[in-house]
């Protein structure tokens, strides 16, 4: 027996891992949506996107290859050389606030004033756009990742629970990783949020648009701001995600597992962004281990979708989201 | 006092008025087939309470957003400090030393008082958003900076007792009177006041009507501001634009305009006999 509560700890860390990873995209909507209220179907597509063009500039590929290939009868395929790490990352982030300017630039600047089913609808249409850009400029192949994240079994943590429990944890490295990573950009965002003063004119647009335009805060350029924080998290998510499992267009569909984490953390928080994905993380683990066997297992497919429609029906605004008040 | 609209005179109270500051001319503005401003100019003075007033839908909003760059006008022109001012963003004016209230309070109800006050401040702050990230001492110096000057004015406006709290908590008046204090943060060479006293009771609207007139006593701040409580406005303002249907009927001191027969007719109705 003890054996078992030993398993249920382990199934337990390696859920609240597996959360982090769920927090970090689900982070990217939250700020998206706190501060110009569009809900930003495309975050998953932008994870996607960042992490191909991570890989595609460190293995130096020529973007846009086959286009170019199938005009010009020509057979480029690669500059021949490896971008350095770092680099790469510098040059991706300046490709995400390149894109953010974009999208401010040539679709939200012609929708202010909209409602928000439309602008909804903006950002799904700018999922598509950009999931098929990225097939354009970097091919569709499953691509490695390998930015010197450390991976595999966590020897320390192993061996040390072996000794203490007679039983090794099986803890992944990366997961260790993607926390601390998660743990360090939730503390910029806030320490940015609330101490710069960037970050207040970011909590004023959120709040109030009219308001915020009277004291002199420009609104595109706080929402290329706001979309190129939430490129370079996307950035950060797709990283993670792509050293995890490979960078593959199934990557989008992570975004779907933050849509029941934002409903239990609410549309508005950033700390509810991560406890939510904790929840979720290791409430679907947990689930599967203690109830899965019981009912055919394969739960971690539905179990956040469920718990998300319970939250709905008892808790609309999530666990940390604002009160949602009527007055009459 | 003479009527004095060319400025540059010393008011009986003792308050210097200087030149003019901003001229409207021949402002028109429409929406759609409504013409919300018809051919309307005046000026405002330096240093000066100038007030618009009239009834309900006469365009005295509608004026105000024209002038702090929320409506651009199809025809006319504003001079801003001697200068043509070519059509601005609501953002870009505010840069310019243009602060405003609004009719229906427009703060940051998520904020602090404290914050809300603070992002008044925005246009005076002037590092980057990189060195805000790198170089925190600078930042750090001029947040000090701004945040002793945001305390004063906190001082001014008696609000010190709820600097802390949020301002979704407080009652009307009081936020009537933080969205004053904001505007005050960006210390404006023009302060733009839509229905300060609009809902309030007979002691809020005394309160305010002395924060208004130690602000224009004490910073010389140009104050413009609409009101339709006549007997208010009679008190606060050194001279009045009258507006009805989008016309301007009358401008002069209080006493002019409370003898001038078209406003009194717009104001109390005319008889048909």
């Amino acid at each position: 027996m003890p054996d078992q509560v030993l398993f249920a700890a382990e199934v337990m860390l390696n859920g609240l891992m597996a959360g982090v990873l769920y927090s970090l995209v689900a982070l990217g909507f939250v700020l998206i949506f706190k501060a110009s209220g569009i809900f930003n179907y495309a975050q998953g597509v932008m994870a996607l996107f960042a992490a191909l063009t991570l890989v595609g500039i460190m293995d130096g590929q020529v973007p846009f290859s086959h286009l170019i290939n199938a005009i010009f009868g020509t057979n480029i395929h690669h500059f021949g050389w490896h971008t350095p790490a770092l680099l790469a990352i510098i040059l991706t982030i300046m490709v995400m606030v390149l894109f953010a300017w974009l999208v401010q630039r040539f679709i939200f600047r012609h929708l202010v004033n909209q409602e928000p089913i439309i602008l909804f609808m903006a950002t799904i249409g700018l999922a598509y756009f950009l999931e098929g850009v990225g097939d354009l400029m970097w091919g569709s192949d499953i691509k490695k990742l390998d930015v010197g994240i450390p991976k595999g079994m966590n020897e320390t943590i192993e061996s040390i629970t072996h000794g203490a429990f007679g039983y090794g944890f099986f803890i992944d490295n990366l997961d260790i990783f993607a926390t601390f990573v998660a743990i360090i950009l939730v503390a910029i965002l806030v320490c940015f949020s609330q101490y710069t003063k960037q970050g207040r004119a970011l909590r004023a647009v959120a709040d109030d648009h009219q308001a915020a335009l009277s004291v002199g805060i420009s609104l595109s350029y706080i929402w290329i701001l706001v979309w190129s924080i939430a490129g370079f998290v996307a950035l950060v998510a797709g990283t993670i995600w792509g050293a995890k499992s490979g960078v593959q267009f199934s990557l989008s569909l992570i975004a779907l597992k933050a849509l029941p984490v934002l409903m239990l953390g609410g549309f508005t928080s950033i700390p509810g962004a991560i406890i939510g994905g904790l929840i979720i993380g290791v409430g679907e683990k947990l689930f599967e281990f203690l109830v899965g066997p019981w009912i055919g297992g394969a739960t971690e497919n539905w179990f956040a979708y469920v718990l998300a429609l319970l939250f709905l029906v008892f808790r609309p605004q999530g666990l940390f989201g604002e009160k949602i008040i009527e007055r009459v | 006092m003479s009527n004095g609209s060319e400025g540059n005179f010393v008011t009986t109270d003792g308050r210097n008025i200087g030149g003019v500051m901003m001229e409207m001319k021949n402002i028109t503005l429409r929406f759609g087939g409504v013409v919300a401003l018809e051919n309307i100019s005046f000026n405002i003075l330096e240093g000066e309470v100038r007030a618009i007033i009239g009834p309900n839908g006469a365009g005295k909003s509608s004026m105000l957003n024209v002038i702090s760059g929320f409506y651009i006008p199809q025809e006319g022109e504003v001079i801003f400090q001697g200068s043509p001012r070519p059509s601005l963003k609501p953002f870009e004016v505010a840069h310019q030393g243009i602060a405003r209230t609004f009719q229906n309070i427009a703060l940051f109800e998520g904020m602090s008082v404290l914050d809300n006050v603070m992002t008044g401040r925005l246009t005076k702050m002037k590092t980057g958003i990189f060195s805000q990230m790198i170089w925190a001492g600078k930042a750090e110096r001029e947040e000090i900076e701004n945040r002793e000057a945001v305390e004063k004015i906190i001082d001014f406006l008696e609000i010190q007792a709820i600097r802390k709290t949020p301002v979704s908590r407080l009652p009307y008046g009081l936020k009537k009177r933080v969205e004053l204090a904001r505007a005050l943060a960006a210390e404006p060479n023009l302060l733009l006041l839509d229905e300060p006293m609009a809902g309030m009771n007979v002691e809020e609207k005394q309160d305010m009507s002395r924060f208004i007139l130690d602000v224009n006593s004490e910073f010389g701040t140009t104050i413009a501001l609409i009101e339709h409580d006549m007997g208010v406005v009679m008190d606060l303002s050194d001279r009045v634009v009258v507006m009805d249907y989008g016309r301007k009927i009358g401008d002069g001191t209080p006493d002019e305009v409370r003898n001038n027969q078209e406003v009194i007719d717009a104001y109390l109705g005319v008889s048909h006999d």
